[in-house]
Formats: C-alpha cells, sequence, structure tokens
C-alpha cells in the first residue's frame, strides 16, 4: 500500500485544464485597441470578479470569451479546447448575460424560451421551461409578451434563458445594469445558486461591493489589461476599494 | 437533421412573431396595393388594351420587388432588437443557420404577399396571371431576391443608416434576378413557350442557387465582428 502511494506521489495527477483559459488577448476596432493582451485563467467551478471601469475593455473580454467576437490575436480556450476551432460545440456550454436580454419582445417567456430550447436541441422542454421559470418566479406571467415586461423581469427571464441549458462556464456583463432592488436581490439568488452549483463564473462589474459577494477570486481589467488579480480570502471591501483606487490610477 | 430542426425553429419564431404584430404583412401589402394602384393609373393615360400586357410584368415586379425590401429591411432589424441576434450567435449551430432560417421566413412572407396580389393585378390589369409557368417564375424570382436579400439585409442591419442602405445595395445585385424575372413573366404573357423563356428560367435557378452558396460561405464573416 506504502508502495502505492509513493508511486501516486511520484506521479502525481495531471492538473484538470483551466475551464477558461486566455493568453496574450487583443482585440481593436479599427484604430482603437480594447484589448491588449490579456492573459487569465479560471479553474473549473471558480467564480472570477473582473472589475474595472468604464472603457476598460470587460464587455469585449466577455464577447470575445462567449465567441460573439472574434479576437484580433491571442487565444481562448473553454474546457481545453480551442474556441477559434471548436465554438460551435463549445457555445452549448456557454450561458451569458448582459446588457441585452438577447429575447424576442413580440414573444411571450415560454415561446422565447421554446424558441431557445430548440436552437440547442434540448430534450425534455416543458419541465427546463416550468423548472426555469419557477427559478426566477415569472411562471405566472409565462403567457404575456416580453414587451409588457418591466426591466426587471426582462432581466429575470433573461436570466432564465441564460440556464436554460444549464451551461458549465456562466459569463455575467454587468448584470445588474438598470435592476432595482427587488430585481437585483432576485438575480443575486440566482447567482448565488449559479456559484454553488460548481459552475465556471466570470461576472464583469464597477460595482465592489456586488462584485466581491460571491466571488473566489477577483480581478482588475484596466486600459485593456489585467493590471491586478488576487484571491477573495482576505479581501474586505475597504482593501478592494484601495487596490481598485491604486491600480486604476497607476495602470 | 439538428441543422434542418434549427433553420425551422428560426422559420417557427418568425411565424409566431409576424402573427402576432403583424407589422411586416400589413407594410408589405399595402406598399403592393398602391403600386399596382398607381402604375394602374399612369399606364392608363399613355397606353391601352394589348400594350398593358406590355407594361404588367415590370409593374408586377416592381411591387414584388419592393415590397420584398420593406420585408427584408425588417428581417435583421428584429434580430438586431434586444440583441437578439447575439443570442442566436451563442446557440451551438452553424450561424449559417441562422442565413437560411431568415431567407426562408423572408420566401414565406413573400410568397404570401405574392398570392394576395397576384388577383388584385388580375383585376387592376386585366391580364391573367394564373399560369403554372408563371408561379414558377414568381417562385424562383422570389427565392433568388430574398437568398440575396437576406445577406445583405444582415449587413446593412449592422449599420445605422439601414432602411436606405439595403435598396440602394440590393436593387444593383438583385438587378439580374429582377430583369430574368420581367423578361421570363413578359414571355409566358405574350404566349412564348417553356424552350422559348428557358434561358431567363435557367438565370434565375442559377441565382437561386448561387446567392445561397456564396451566404453560405460569408455569412458568419458578416454577423461577426
Amino acid at each position: 500500500m506504502k508502495q502505492a502511494a509513493e508511486v501516486r506521489e511520484r506521479e502525481p495527477r495531471a492538473a484538470p485544464a483551466p475551464a477558461i483559459e486566455v493568453r496574450k488577448l487583443v482585440k481593436s476596432f479599427g484604430h482603437q485597441t480594447a484589448l491588449r493582451g490579456v492573459d487569465l485563467e479560471v479553474a473549473e467551478g471558480e467564480f472570477l470578479t473582473l472589475f474595472g471601469p468604464n472603457g476598460a475593455g470587460k464587455t469585449t473580454l466577455i464577447r470575445c470569451v462567449s465567441s460573439l467576437t472574434r479576437p484580433s490575436a491571442g487565444t481562448i480556450r473553454l474546457r481545453g479546447q480551442d474556441l477559434s476551432t471548436a465554438a460551435t460545440s463549445l457555445r452549448q456550454h456557454i450561458g451569458l448575460i448582459s446588457h441585452n436580454p438577447l429575447l424576442y419582445g413580440d414573444l411571450t417567456a415560454d415561446e422565447n424560451l421554446r424558441f431557445f430550447a430548440r436552437m440547442y436541441d434540448l430534450g425534455d422542454t416543458e419541465a427546463r421551461i416550468d423548472a426555469a421559470l419557477d427559478q426566477v418566479g415569472l411562471v405566472a406571467r409565462r403567457r404575456d409578451p416580453v414587451r409588457n415586461y418591466s426591466r426587471g423581469m426582462v432581466q429575470r427571464l433573461a436570466i432564465a434563458r441564460a440556464i436554460l441549458h444549464d451551461p458549465t462556464i456562466m459569463l455575467l456583463d454587468e448584470p445588474y445594469t438598470g435592476l432595482d432592488l427587488q430585481a437585483a436581490d432576485m438575480l443575486r439568488s440566482v447567482l448565488q445558486d449559479l456559484a454553488a452549483s460548481n459552475r465556471t463564473v466570470i461576472l464583469t462589474t464597477h460595482n465592489l461591493e456586488q462584485g466581491l459577494e460571491m466571488c473566489d477570486r477577483a480581478a482588475i481589467l484596466h486600459r485593456g489589461k489585467v493590471a491586478w488579480e488576487g484571491p477573495r480570502t482576505g479581501l474586505d471591501l475597504v482593501r478592494m476599494k484601495q487596490i481598485y483606487r491604486d491600480v486604476t490610477r497607476l495602470a | 437533421m439538428s441543422y434542418l430542426r434549427k433553420i425551422l425553429a428560426i422559420v417557427w419564431k418568425d411565424i409566431v412573431a409576424e402573427l402576432r404584430t403583424k407589422e411586416m404583412f400589413s407594410a408589405m401589402f399595402v406598399f403592393s396595393i398602391l403600386v399596382i394602384v398607381i402604375f394602374n393609373f399612369a399606364f392608363d393615360l399613355r397606353v391601352s388594351g394589348e400594350r398593358v400586357r406590355a407594361v404588367a410584368p415590370g409593374a408586377l415586379w416592381v411591387a414584388f420587388a419592393f415590397s420584398g425590401i420593406l420585408g427584408l429591411n425588417r428581417a435583421f432589424v428584429m434580430e438586431k432588437d434586444r440583441g437578439c441576434l447575439e443570442g442566436l450567435l451563442l446557440a451551438p449551430v452553424d450561424h449559417t443557420a441562422i442565413y437560411f432560417g431568415k431567407m426562408l421566413s423572408t420566401i414565406l412572407f413573400m410568397l404570401i404577399v405574392e398570392a394576395f396580389m397576384l388577383p388584385v393585378f388580375t383585376a387592376f390589369f386585366g391580364v391573367n396571371l394564373f399560369d403554372l409557368r408563371l408561379l414558377l417564375i414568381v417562385v424562383l424570382g422570389t427565392v433568388g431576391f430574398a437568398a440575396v436579400g437576406t445577406i445583405l439585409s444582415a449587413m446593412t442591419a449592422q449599420t445605422r443608416a439601414r432602411e436606405v442602405l439595403l435598396p440602394i445595395l440590393l436593387l444593383p445585385v438583385a438587378a439580374p434576378v429582377l430583369i430574368a424575372a420581367v423578361k421570363a413573366t413578359a414571355g409566358v404573357l405574350d404566349g412564348l413557350t417553356m424552350a422559348e423563356i428557358a434561358r431567363w428560367l435557367q438565370l434565375l435557378v442559377a441565382f437561386a442557387v448561387i446567392f445561397p452558396a456564396a451566404a453560405f460561405m460569408t455569412f458568419d464573416f458578416v454577423v461577426k465582428e
């Protein structure tokens, strides 16, 4: 037994590939460079909050990782696979919540979710839709056209759409934008469920308090680069504010 | 099969949205009627009897083309609204499925409007358009027009001046389709045989194949940043 244990020690198990691995990522729009060589790793099941001022490149980074935007240079690997070559299959594992709800205003909540269930080739559609609507508290309004929803309800439905296919990687780009207190609380509760369900999460925000609530690790993106990153342990709001001020002032 | 199912899902979604709002249908239908009425009165002043048959194909296809542009303008604007196009691009399917889904929806909407317009046109212009050969020309012309229109609609939807830009780009590119459709329609109305209008039909078939094939190769570059 001892011998076997020694063998295991000598041949350590290969570390699993990070769920998200970004290397030297550059994205330019004409003469404007939004990302200037971003390097970032997020382990499976890890919750990373990405802070940064407006224009830091947070949304561009999320769009690149979600395959919506083609990088100018650099590589993105999700679950060990290169996003540039395996995007179609990798999208099955990505859930995105952004400023835009990505929902059709003329369709009801039910019809929107049914449509996306078909686009993701999901089985057991009705049960999934019921569960997703129940999770975001929209069962009673499921047959109303989305254009009649309040901003908070739209964002809740956007969450239901994003989690409908049970993605392992969640990308949340400023999800609290424009939400009232009740809707923000609902979103927080859903994010807590996501964090507890071993999903890999990247949340971008410039709100330090909201960003620190659930994360395992925090990073600051400034002028298209990761200017600081560190574990959540031992990081309180006061300390984070100080770091944020120092980094965004100096970088 | 999964690819086809996703194309049909997009068509289903467009039909449900259109049945709820009827924005596209009403605009296309009213516009077609107006074109036919205006042409009818204009031609009445200048030509009469048999010569109406000479101008009818042009008037018919102008009505179809311009109402089609209205439909195409809406096709991707609806997707850009609330970032829905991004929702589609995130789905685990080759992006060309989006093109084919939107193209099929446009063809369907155009054909429905055209089916309503043919009897109206017959009544106004006094020419019989109920001929199987003519229906074939209408279908082929609509497919070719929608095929090129859908890719250009996807391109112009990304711009601010999309409503203006689409007709400016579309009409020159779709001109061969429209010319072939007008010539073939005129041939049928003049009583020519299928063999005599075959070259126009071949041109229509060629465009109905070439444009979707070109879109298949380029659509990803059109819709992704």
